[in-house]
């Protein structure tokens, strides 16, 4: 257990354990156990990472300190001590008078926390006149304090506008702010940068050191990625289905993991890939399409040009709004560009999906980010992967069965499966069978959208370790869309970067990997956190650096 | 399969209602202890064991005419409300995956007919056209059809833009499979729970028709028009003109109570594996 460096204890779990009940369809009603055992103390000014995959109970700790339970989940052992009393022993008039003036929340998706029809100002003051802390011109003058402190822009002036008037990034700053304004004594924050863009989440990480360690609160910071709670917090406490798995100092934990599940969430992308040299006769060749919406109007691509080769991964990296998805679109025919050509296997395809032959589509197929609204959640897994199978090749009945059930062994998953509907997978297996049912159509190229973004480390590094091994069997390319750059040297052969719509880089992986880099693909690398403690300082300092010398 | 000890109590009461009245309307000619228009005693006659619930105005055994009221009151509200979901729902996917001018043209329309009160629209139109079962039914079915529209539509656009609608679109499928094997199992729930709200409406309206004397016409009666026939009695304290009126509630709220159960049953993910 890490010292607490002498000062006083601001927050001290004991033994904490949660309930919640599960109403399984077909079955009584069960209790289980969300968060087991749990104990840690956190000292003013100290920033604790939890980490862990979906359903490791992190948020649920993490609101416990609030003595809240989301959406039926019940404290039922433990004490929770917040500034020398147990919060479990207050009622909820106490409760009300904790929340938002001790311990303030920051949630995920700042763009769902606010209220889209107040200004930003007044909820960012509300707790604080609520509380009574301050009155209304000594709340605004410390908001405007903490949006200068946030390096938010025209800081006098932001809160006159309405949440969707700022970027995603400043809002996610102004839930800070709004967490900072009534003084509180701990902050819960809730994957703050999970939805953001890596150039966005640097500048938002910064900001919040920053203002953590000029305010001196407490701060629990959850999040599933290592490398981000890293840059910001002093220790992290790994845990796994409610469990602890691990807790130290912030560089143990990094530099010399003890447990084998916190070794295994460090080393994770160690993916090997050696790059193949681009061959002679591209699978698919863009060449200049430029694309745009609502008839012309929004330019969305602009003189885009890249080709794939056989057996191949071209993986298209950018940050939201670049194009990225556009580009599939266009690819697939859902969206016929304005000027371009998109050809296959040397000849051109119509632009339009409703011109293209049965054997044009079967040859190109596309796995999408969210699994779960990719498969029709009324189909059993037998009729999705079934379906392609029958569509194509005519198969039926004991024929059809058969080519499923190898399918799903292909996917790492047995024939078991075949008669289950999708809400009984997780996430990692629905990818799978995504995977599968493109795999069906025999295809030369698969259009892979984000695959793995939405999937916890370890299993996206399980998906893509497939992705691989099907390539090597069954020599099929990809075009692989992300904006994760990780994933991007695990198998990319060679990368076009994507920026407002256009390619600013494009190459080989080695070639787009080495330097000289322009200045859209260095901010791009320079952003993405590294496993390493002091990352962001230095590449904070490197930046400003490089402002100065401009 | 389905465990009876599973279904709630409610749509347990509600099933077991409608059973009675489906059952009782379609053996009505079984059942039924006298003639349709068989005048058996003198005028609202109270409840004796010879006649269970009384006389009517013009001496007939009024349990006789509940029952064949009720059949006739079930046979037309299941025809114009199986009418009404046909072509309002097939118009209305068919309006949310072709979009474009079709779906234009159709919503206006629907619109169109909306805008007019659907009993004033009804009315007029009964006042002209011939008085039969058909043009009853036709006229109901239609009406009503514009409601389902606009809800198939609304759950079919929402569904018509999923990935999972996108991938078969991208394997080249054609709009029937799009609409009958993607779309539809998903958009069935909330067109189950409207099947039997729409089923009561069409119950009332045409209740509201025949209380109207455009309905059903005489010598046959449906509950509404029993209630015309008998509402005089009312002034005199005679309960006959409750009695249908208590079937039309009663035969509203138990179907009520298995649409919703049904709702919960189908609304869940798991192929309604369990779940009460």
């Amino acid at each position: 257990m890490p010292d607490a460096g002498g000062t006083e204890t601001l927050l001290d779990i004991r033994d904490l354990r949660i309930e919640a009940t599960v109403y399984a369809p077909g079955e009584d009603p069960r209790d289980v156990v969300i968060v087991d055992g749990i104990s840690f103390k956190l000292a003013k000014g100290r920033v604790l990472g939890l980490i862990g995959e979906s359903g490791a109970g992190k948020s649920t700790i993490g609101l416990s300190s609030m003595g809240y339970g989301r959406g039926g989940v019940r404290i039922t052992g433990g004490e929770i001590i917040v500034n020398g009393r147990d919060i479990r022993k207050l009622g909820p008039r106490g409760l009300r008078k904790l929340r938002g003036s001790e311990v303030c929340y920051v949630a995920q998706s700042a763009a769902a926390a606010f209220n889209p029809a107040h200004k930003l100002m007044d909820q960012v003051v509300e707790a604080a006149l609520r509380h009574g802390t301050a009155n209304r011109r000594e709340a605004e003058a410390r908001a405007v304090e903490l949006f200068r402190k946030l390096s938010l822009p025209n800081p006098e002036t932001i809160g006159k506008r309405y949440p969707h008037q700022v970027s995603g990034g400043q809002l996610q700053r102004v839930m800070t702010a709004m967490a900072l304004c009534s003084k509180p004594d701990l902050i819960v924050f809730d994957e703050p940068t999970t939805a953001l863009d890596v150039t966005t989440q640097i500048d938002v990480l910064a900001a919040i050191k920053d203002a953590i360690a000029d305010t001196h609160v407490a701060a629990l910071y959850i999040t599933h990625d290592l490398a981000v709670v890293a840059q910001v917090s002093d220790e992290i406490m790994v845990l796994r289905h409610g469990k602890m798995i691990e807790h130290g100092e912030t560089r143990q934990i990094i530099e010399a993991p003890r447990k084998d599940y916190t070794k295994a969430l460090v080393s994770v992308r160690s993916i090997e890939h050696e790059e193949k040299k681009p061959a002679t006769q591209p699978i698919l060749r863009v060449e200049d399409v430029t694309a745009a919406y609502g008839g012309g109007v929004v330019r969305v691509l602009q003189d885009v040009s890249v080709d794939i080769f056989p057996g191949q991964t071209l993986a298209v990296v950018g940050e939201s709004g670049s194009g990225k998805s556009t580009l599939a679109r266009v690819i697939t025919g859902l969206l016929p560009p304005l000027e371009g050509t998109v050809s296959f296997e040397g000849r051109p395809l119509p632009p339009r999906l409703a011109n293209r032959t049965k054997d044009d589509l079967r040859e190109l197929q596309m796995i999408y980010q969210m699994a779960d609204v990719a498969m029709n959640p009324r189909q059993t897994v037998k009729t999705i992967i079934g379906r392609p199978l029958e569509f194509y090749f005519g198969m039926r009945g004991a024929e059809r069965d058969r080519r499923v059930a190898e399918l799903l062994e292909e996917i790492e998953m047995g024939k078991g499966f075949a008669d289950r509907y999708p809400a009984e997978l997780s996430g990692g297996q629905k990818q799978r069978v995504c995977i599968a049912r493109a795999l069906a159509a025999k295809p030369k190229l698969i259009i892979c959208d984000e695959v793995t973004s939405a999937l916890d480390p370890l299993v996206a590094d399980g998906i893509l370790k497939l992705l691989l091994d099907l390539q090597k069997r069954e020599d099929v390319a990809y075009l692989f869309i992300t904006h994760d750059l990780a994933t991007v040297r695990a198998i990319a052969d060679s990368i076009a970067v994507m920026y407002q719509g256009k390619v600013v880089r494009y190459g080989t992986k080695t070639e787009v990997l080495t330097p000289p880099y322009d200045d859209y693909t260095e901010l791009l690398l320079s952003s993405v956190p590294e496993m390493e403690v002091g990352w962001l300082e230095k590449a904070i300092a490197g930046r400003r650096m490089e402002a100065a010398g401009n | 399969m389905l465990d009876i000890r599973q279904i709630p109590i409610g749509a347990l009461l509600g099933l077991i209602i409608t059973t009675l009245l489906v059952l009782s309307a379609i053996l009505a000619p079984l059942i039924a202890p006298y003639g349709i228009g068989q005048i058996v005693g003198g005028v609202w006659e109270p409840a004796t064991s010879e006649h269970w619930l009384g006389t009517d105005n013009l001496g007939r055994d009024l349990l006789t005419r509940m029952i064949y009221g009720g059949r006739i009151t079930i046979f037309i509200a299941a025809l114009a409300t199986a009418l009404s979901f046909i072509l309002g729902s097939v118009l209305g996917f068919t309006a949310a995956v072709v979009g474009g001018w079709f779906d234009t043209i159709m919503s206006r329309l629907v619109d169109l007919l909306m805008s007019i009160p659907t009993l004033i629209f009804g009315l007029v139109v009964l006042s002209v056209l011939p008085s039969s079962t058909l043009t009853l039914i036709l006229v109901m079915g239609i009406l009503d059809s514009t409601r389902v529209y606009r809800l198939a539509r609304a759950v079919a656009v929402d569904i018509n833009v999923m990935d999972f609608v996108e991938a078969a679109k991208l394997r080249g499928e054609g709009r029937a499979w799009i609409i009958f094997r993607e779309i539809l199992p998903n958009a069935l729930s909330p067109l189950v729970a409207e099947l039997g709200l729409r089923f009561i409406f069409a119950v009332l309206f045409l209740s509201a028709l025949s209380f109207l004397g455009l309905g059903v016409q005489p010598p046959e009666s449906d509950w509404g028009g029993m209630v015309r026939e008998n509402k005089e009695g009312i002034v005199f304290g005679i309960p006959a003109a409750l009695i249908p009126a208590g079937a039309i509630a009663a035969l509203s709220i138990s179907v009520n109570l298995v649409a919703d159960w049904v709702l919960n049953r189908t609304s869940d993910l798991k192929g309604g594996r369990g779940n009460a």
